[in-house]
């Protein structure tokens, strides 16, 4: 493959995971985390990011061992491998980054029950080099973590009026600036931050996403067939 | 890796004997767990050192300062409760004396258990409440933590007289202590949990506060 055609994957890897092909706003997929972690945006950013972490990392291994690993294990085997790299950065945060761990901790286990990684590695990373592949996983995940940082900053804003609470408690101090209030206390509509909200919030971003791309003449990609 | 493995027939071609599937899914189930076993060993002090440290931060905030002169989290005896449940009683003491105890409480909320960690000093006066862990509902019940609100500042310098063990409730059942706007299950079970932890005490206050 030339350089051209290289960079050429490389910019459709970037582009399908941001956006194209979105895990939750094309896929539809990761929908668990996405309606338990979406309550604020600073939880959905949390959780996005440790999943891009976790994606990254298990496509990258899968693509590495893609010719050793057999059709009829594969299932087990990419479930080891997300498994596994959930452990490892459950434990390294927990004894290296431990004030993010409070803050994530709680998220990182809810990683294995998300299907998005898994998708990935049998469409993906099952069939490709490794560098395209560790590529796909983390712009996957960050394309997750925008969905999840905009669902929740929708459901915060209405749910609660305020849009970053506690991102500093994430983030560090110096983020103290973009927690924001913008409704009054006891403004905010309930409903939006209990499961609800979730889905009627996640149902009406997708038809936003594929209102601005019928706009754009672009094709829409159906839930999950997206050929590689 | 060969060329003939990265071309697209030769699956087809070398069809693998049944077993070997097993010894892959072994292999790589050996590799992965020796891994995390590395990682759980390279890691199992530092996290040891943080679970102290928070248990300390913890201890700080409803055991001040200046009322003990020791180390409350190496100080510690253990008592069971009123329901057989082993609770670790941590002690300050001053000059040898026993000037306030701390331990976990437990209180049922709308997601689950709550556990908190409760200071009361001798003479059974509240130093402080502070939630250790909890599933409530974020935005809504999470208000007991102290970082996300003061209302579990309120019952610092309370005691079981004071209110009145009958309005140690909140305020929709008839007693003192504010709910929160759409959360009264949380406020009430942490509400009840502190009240039975200091019943706790009196009961048990000879045994805490004896100077062994």
């Amino acid at each position: 493959m030339s350089n051209a055609e290289n960079s050429n994957q490389y910019s459709t890897i970037v582009k399908d995971g941001l956006w194209d092909n979105n895990g939750v706003f094309s896929m539809l997929l990761g929908m668990c985390p996405t309606m338990a972690m979406t309550t604020s945006a600073t939880n959905g950013f949390g959780m996005g990011l440790a999943t891009a972490v976790v994606m990254a990392a298990s496509s990258y291994l899968v693509a590495v061992f893609r010719n050793q690993i057999t059709t009829e294990v594969r299932i087990p085997v990419y479930i080891l491998i997300v498994a596994a790299m959930v452990t490892l950065v459950d434990l390294a945060m927990n004894a290296w980054m431990h004030e993010l761990y409070k803050v994530l901790g709680l998220f990182i286990p809810l990683i294995v029950s998300n299907c998005l990684p898994l998708a990935r590695l049998e469409a993906f990373a099952a069939k490709q080099p490794a560098f395209p592949a560790l590529l796909d996983g983390l712009f996957m995940g960050l394309g997750f973590t925008i969905a999840l940082t905009v669902i929740g900053a929708v459901r915060e804003i209405i749910g609660s009026g305020t849009l970053f609470a506690d991102a500093s408690l994430l983030l560090g101090n110096s983020f103290k600036v973009i927690e924001m209030r913008l409704l009054p206390a006891d403004m905010g509509v309930l409903m939006m931050i209990l499961p609800p909200g979730g889905f009627i919030v996640t149902g009406l971003l997708v038809v936003v996403k594929r209102v601005l791309d019928l706009r754009a003449g672009k094709e829409i990609q159906m839930a999950g067939a997206h050929a590689v | 890796m060969n060329a003939t493995h990265d071309s697209p027939i030769a699956p087809v071609a070398v069809k693998p004997k049944p077993y070997i599937h097993g010894v892959i899914l072994f292999a790589f189930c050996l590799g992965f767990g020796l891994v995390m076993a590395l990682t759980n060993d390279v890691t199992l002090d530092d996290i040891a050192a943080r679970a102290l440290e928070d248990k300390q931060n913890s201890l700080s905030q409803v055991l001040p300062d200046n009322i003990h002169d020791n180390n409350p989290v190496l100080d510690t005896l253990t008592v069971r409760n009123e329901e057989g449940k082993e609770i670790t009683v941590y002690r300050a003491r001053k000059d040898k004396q026993v000037t306030g105890v701390a331990y976990e409480i437990f209180g049922t909320g709308y997601a689950g258990e709550i556990r908190l960690m409760m200071g009361i000093d001798a003479g059974g006066k509240l130093l402080g409440v502070r939630v250790l862990a909890h599933k409530e509902t974020p935005g809504l019940g999470d208000k007991i933590e102290v970082k996300k609100g003061p209302w579990i500042e309120r019952f610092t310098g309370l005691s079981l007289g004071n209110p009145s063990i009958e309005r140690w409730k909140v305020k929709k059942d008839g007693g003192d202590f504010d709910q929160f706007a759409g959360a009264t299950i949380t406020p009430r079970g942490v509400v009840a949990a502190i009240r039975r932890g200091q019943e706790f005490y009196a009961a048990n206050k000879d045994t805490l506060t004896g100077s062994n």
